[in-house]
């Protein structure tokens, strides 16, 4: 499996109802994950497994990622920790 | 009448010309002095108080009194208010010093209602309808010793008025029970003017206090976030969807009668209704309940005959109040007293909202959806029980917050008594309504089960964790006539 390495400061998604805010950035050596979610106390261990799945999908095994939930649903959320790992492994354009 | 019938002629006693009265001048009402007026209302422990709403989150009576009650170290009252604010945050330490020990109230927003879910009163929360705090008040259920009134004008007899004053909130009709059967009543008003005060709400032979003040609050208060059409295209889906189910239900011909709430997909459903009556040339009799600008545009426009006015939801009500003849004020009792003949009989239609919706068609508006105190019936039971249709109104997706589930959190309104809810993914009829259920497939709706409405909302946002509640009762969703539909439980911290 491949493997992505996060080397900026990267987010995507928004902080409105139904949506979600990804943030990444470089890792200590493994996924530190933090969740502030509207409904985390209905759905905080869903949308664990979804953001941890994704980036495992995705090849990131080294990361700080803070996301901020709105209520975003399953498609929302990876597609969003998606776009935050393409843009957090991008390399620079010279 | 034993008095007629029992006179004993040599009993009567004639007045002396020595005892004849003397054309004497009455105490004056007025003071600026609150621990005098304290002095002689003698409030003492355990009693009840009450306080009206219609300055919403702009009224600052119930802190002002409640903290003065607190000064004067009174304990173990029970607060009757009609409903509680955010800006009554301020009456959470008077919670846990004993000040307030329970409260009675139709709606409660803000981080009084969370302190109370975490424990914080020592007693109960009795959580009414509009209709059935009248009902508790002018049946003696629930006895007042002191009401007061936020006034937006008073004379220096007590004739209070809704419409003057520079914190005028339109019509009164929350506090006509209070004024009626309080023990005393004290009118706390920013605005003395000359006498007589009118159009007065409550007049000067109820009124045994005046209270002058430097404010009763802020009336750019009363406009609460939700009174907005809602431009979310979702919403304007379910808005039309209702429209289409209102007029599949037949009720929509000439003379119908129409009430809705301030949300936004409620207002919706307002303005599409206009456009559907000026398109279809139709005239109905009345709307009724909290007014907003909306409904009366549509009252001066002929669309209805008069409006029935609890509560101007905006400013431009209160100036309608003020001008035109046939919008007309509506005590609670009018209204939704269950034990009396009210406006909420006559209703056909009634637009409302849910928080949560179960399969059995119960509906809560009381707690959201961390469990905690975030709402209440106001006229939500009333409208449900005495209009032909009504109709709730909700997202089924919004912030994956669950809207249909197998049991609310708390029921406010009984299923028994609602008949449709319209979603963006389909119309669920409750099926105790056969009849529905056949004119709208009849009309092509999108009719389906709510079981099967659930099911799906479920495959696509996962199912909910249930919210964690202690065993320890707070609270009661008390129904309209007064027995108990639900308990209230402290959350988990």
């Amino acid at each position: 499996m491949h493997e992505t390495k996060i080397t900026k400061m990267a987010k995507a998604g928004s902080v409105e109802s139904n949506d979600i805010l990804v943030m990444i950035s470089p890792g200590e050596g493994k996924i530190d994950l933090e969740i502030e979610s509207v409904v985390y106390n209905q759905y905080g261990d869903d949308i664990r497994k979804t953001i941890l799945d994704t980036l495992q999908e995705e090849g990131v095994t080294d990361a700080k990622v803070i996301v901020k939930d709105k209520g975003a649903l399953d498609f929302t959320i990876r597609a969003r920790v998606k776009a935050c790992v393409k843009r957090g492994s991008e390399q620079d354009e010279l | 009448m034993d008095y007629l019938n029992n006179i004993d002629l040599d009993s009567i006693k004639i007045i002396d010309k020595s005892e004849y009265p003397t054309k004497g001048i009455k105490k004056d009402k007025v003071t600026n002095d609150i621990d005098n007026l304290f002095k002689e209302l003698n409030i003492h422990d355990g009693a009840v108080v009450s306080f009206h709403h219609h300055l919403r989150n702009g009224d600052s009576v119930t802190n002002l009194i409640m903290k003065h009650i607190q000064k004067l170290g009174i304990k173990d009252i029970t607060l009757v208010a009609s409903s509680l604010f955010p800006t009554n945050k301020e009456l959470i330490p008077l919670l846990k010093d004993g000040t307030i020990k329970n409260i009675v109230t139709s709606y409660i927003s803000g981080e009084l209602g969370e302190a109370i879910s975490q424990g914080e009163l020592k007693g109960y929360i009795i959580m009414q309808s509009h209709g059935g705090r009248a009902r508790s008040i002018l049946n003696g259920e629930i006895e007042i010793d002191v009401a007061f009134i936020a006034s937006p004008s008073s004379d220096n007899k007590g004739n209070i008025s809704g419409v003057n004053g520079i914190n005028s909130c339109g019509t009164l009709g929350y506090a006509i029970a209070d004024s009626m059967m309080a023990k005393k009543v004290v009118a706390v008003t920013d605005s003395l003017v000359e006498y007589p005060n009118y159009p007065a709400d409550i007049t000067e032979d109820y009124v045994d206090h005046i209270l002058l003040v430097d404010s009763i609050g802020l009336k750019s208060g009363i406009v609460s976030g939700t009174t907005m059409i809602t431009k979310d295209p979702i919403g304007l889906k379910i808005a039309k969807d209702t429209l289409k189910v209102m007029e599949a239900s037949g009720l929509l011909k000439d003379g119908f009668s129409f009430q809705s709430g301030a949300g936004g997909i409620s207002l919706a459903v307002t303005s599409f209704l206009r456009e559907y009556m000026i398109e279809n040339n139709l005239k109905g009799s009345f709307a009724s309940g909290g007014i907003t600008g909306y409904l009366t545009d549509m009252l001066e426009e002929g669309l209805f005959d008069a409006l029935f006015d609890v509560q101007c939801f905006d400013l431009q009500a209160i100036e309608s109040l003020k001008k035109n003849p046939n919008h007309l004020r509506m005590s609670a009792s009018q209204y939704g007293n269950p034990e009396v003949s009210t406006v909420v009989d006559n209703l056909d239609i009634v637009i409302l909202g849910a928080t949560e919706i179960d399969t059995n068609f119960n509906v809560n508006v009381t707690t959201g959806s961390h469990g905690m105190l975030m709402g209440g019936s106001g006229g939500h039971q009333d409208t449900a029980a005495g209009s032909k249709l009504s109709i709730i109104v909700s997202k089924l997706f919004s912030s994956r917050i669950p809207l249909i589930k197998d049991r609310v959190d708390v029921i406010t309104t009984p299923g028994s008594t609602v008949d449709v809810l319209v979603t963006e993914r389909g119309i669920c009829v409750n099926p105790l309504r056969q009849d529905l259920i056949e004119k709208f497939k009849e009309a092509k709706l999108n009719v389906v089960d709510i079981n099967e409405l659930k099911a799906y909302s479920e495959k696509i946002m996962g199912v909910a964790k249930p919210i964690e509640k202690t065993e320890r009762v707070i609270g009661f969703s008390e129904y309209r006539d007064g027995r108990i539909i639900d308990y209230i439980y402290e959350v988990k911290r």
